[in-house]
């Protein structure tokens, strides 16, 4: 026990108060945002952001006056909708190539590989084009099918690597029961990876959440996401800064906290393949 | 072990060829939904991208779509801006891509020591990670705000500059500040992918080494270097791409500005379609950038299809 004295005040030295400074560079632009959208506005300028006379006035502001409710209703329908397509596109393709050996398996898998490194731009300008000529700009379906260009194959991916968790014997064994294929893959496959399943389709509705470059180039007036709310405020409000934090506070908030619900999970399955590869 | 090998044992001769087959068209009708929709909505506009950059096609002259071969492409070799964006697209990766993986490597190693508030650091050390890219640009412009930015205040009073600097909309400035964004926004995912590798080696090598007497530096260069090369490798890789193909944060923080300090590839290609509303011009510079960014990506696919087999 008396060894241990030393090495404790090694360790604060060479591992806490590092990492402590890490983690300041990592949340202090967060907290220096949150800071200034709690500052009264009359003085932000002279004494700078603090909580001293805290309020909460430009939240009240970016709701009533601004309109930030509906945003965030657009955002809501855009990402629900990614989630809902991407997984019920890619549940049995996943279980496809977890379960089966066929010829092409592999081109397929890569193929899915693939579209997530394409460069966004070389979609953008294509979609728009389509969508011009379809009638969808500026709607819920054009965002979504948008998104899943990204959504689909990421949780094909992800959705493998829970399915491959789960022992091939348990199918046999259902389908020895009587059960078919798909009744092996509904009842017993997808139950299990129900877990797996969720992180996925929360880190799908992060992402599509999070996503403005598509929303501000096939969305407009009537479809407007959080994200390109957001950048509109830099454009109107340049120097109201408590109002423009206050908005990215708002369009932060619900991707971070799904996020740190769900990290767990999502960084296993992210980085299995990894560290396998 | 494959089903259609396995059926392919059980019923020699095929005696049950319906059984047979239905078995092996399985899988591809489980994977056609996600297969023809990626096709319609990823493979058919790539095609048209590609189409579009062989065309001179104006959007505001929507009738007008003609033939020019290969001019657009000779255009962009011929076009200044196109080399500047392309010498920012090369600096941006080769000063980001090291940085955060520097930062996160020493993250990664600081999180896999013991300390009592481990949990609560990893969980919040990812958090730039979930943040939206506009969110990110939006409190990295009020950082870097050349009146009451916090960036220069700090500095102001560590005097290690003598006045305020406009960070963003001086050329020379506005290239490493939105590097430095990146990097902050990067960092954390090298640092989960790079403890995930840390976490895959073996206790036991460390301490056989500490017995052998390695010192630690030893230890970090024979045991942990091989140990996560691969997944460092795999992480570089999907960071490149990934770094050049995003373009978000440089667009709403200064729009490629100021003049053309901060342009990159898919920047410039974007802006020239949604400005100027040059498609056709626009996809050439598509097709150009996502050529160049093949190389990495079969690199990278290479290492991935063996992982695959």
């Amino acid at each position: 026990m008396a060894l241990r004295r030393p090495s404790t005040l090694r360790r604060i030295l060479t591992v806490d108060l590092p990492m402590a400074a890490i983690l300041t560079f990592t949340l202090g632009p967060y907290l220096w945002m949150f800071l200034t959208s709690v500052s009264n506005e009359d003085t932000l300028f002279t004494e700078g952001p603090s909580l001293a006379g805290a309020t909460f006035a430009n939240y009240v502001r970016l709701f009533e006056t601004v309109g930030f409710g509906a945003n965030l209703i657009d955002s809501l329908i855009v990402s629900a909708g990614t989630v809902a397509v991407g997984l019920s596109l890619s549940v049995t393709a996943a279980y496809a190539f977890s379960r089966f050996n066929f010829p092409g398996k592999r081109l397929l898998m890569l193929q899915f590989l693939l579209i997530n490194m394409f460069p966004l731009v070389l979609l953008i300008l294509p979609l728009f084009v389509l969508f011009r000529v379809l009638g969808l700009l500026d709607t819920h379906a054009a965002l979504i099918i948008a998104n899943s260009t990204v959504a689909i194959p990421f949780s094909i991916w992800m959705m493998v690597s829970y399915m491959n968790g789960i022992p091939r014997s348990l199918d046999e064994a259902a389908m020895t029961d009587g059960c078919t294929r798909l009744q092996a893959l509904v009842r017993v496959v997808l139950p299990l990876c129900l877990p797996g399943i969720i992180a996925t389709g929360i880190y799908i509705f992060i992402t599509s959440w999070n996503e403005y470059l598509y929303a501000l180039t096939l969305g407009g007036r009537n479809v407007r996401t959080i994200t390109v709310a957001v950048q509109t405020l830099i454009g109107e409000y340049e120097v109201q800064w408590g109002l423009l934090t206050a908005g990215g506070i708002t369009g932060a908030l619900p991707a971070t906290l799904l996020f740190l619900l769900v990290q767990k999970r999502l960084i296993s399955g992210l980085t299995q393949g990894a560290v396998k590869g | 072990m494959t089903d259609a090998t396995m059926t392919h044992a059980q019923t020699p001769g095929g005696s049950l060829p319906r059984r047979s087959l239905s078995r092996r068209v399985l899988p591809y009708a489980m994977l056609s939904p996600a297969v023809i929709v990626t096709l319609a909505i990823v493979f058919l506009p790539m095609v048209q991208t590609a189409w579009m950059s062989l065309h001179e096609y104006v959007l505001f002259r929507p009738n007008k779509f003609d033939w020019v071969g290969l001019q657009n492409f000779r255009t962009a070799l011929a076009d200044e801006v196109f080399w500047i964006s392309l010498g920012h697209t090369v600096i941006w990766m080769a000063a980001t891509i090291p940085a955060q993986l520097l930062l996160g490597l020493a993250t990664a190693m600081l999180l896999n020591q013991h300390f009592p508030w481990r949990p609560l650091a990893r969980a919040l050390i990812i958090i730039p990670w979930a943040l939206p890219s506009v969110v990110i640009a939006l409190m990295w412009v009020w950082i870097y705000d050349s009146n009451y930015g916090v960036a220069n205040e700090f500095l102001l009073r560590l005097g290690l500059i003598r006045q305020a600097i406009p960070w963003l909309a001086d050329p020379d400035t506005a290239l490493g500040a939105i590097i430095l964004t990146l990097t902050w926004q990067g960092f954390p995912f090298f640092a989960v992918m790079l403890l995930a590798g840390l976490q895959s080696i073996p206790k036991s090598y460390y301490e056989a080494a500490s017995i052998d007497g390695a010192s630690a530096w030893r230890q970090f260069w024979h045991i942990t270097l091989p140990g996560i090369s691969g997944v460092m490798m795999t992480a570089v890789l999907l960071r490149l791409i990934w770094v050049a193909n995003s373009f978000d944060v440089i667009f709403v923080m200064t729009g490629g500005g100021p003049g053309y300090a901060t342009y990159t590839l898919p920047l410039y290609a974007f802006v020239k379609a949604r400005t100027n509303l040059d498609f056709g011009y626009g996809s050439a510079i598509a097709v150009l950038f996502t050529m160049l960014l093949m190389v990495v990506v079969v690199i990278y696919l290479r290492r991935t299809g063996k992982a695959v087999e």
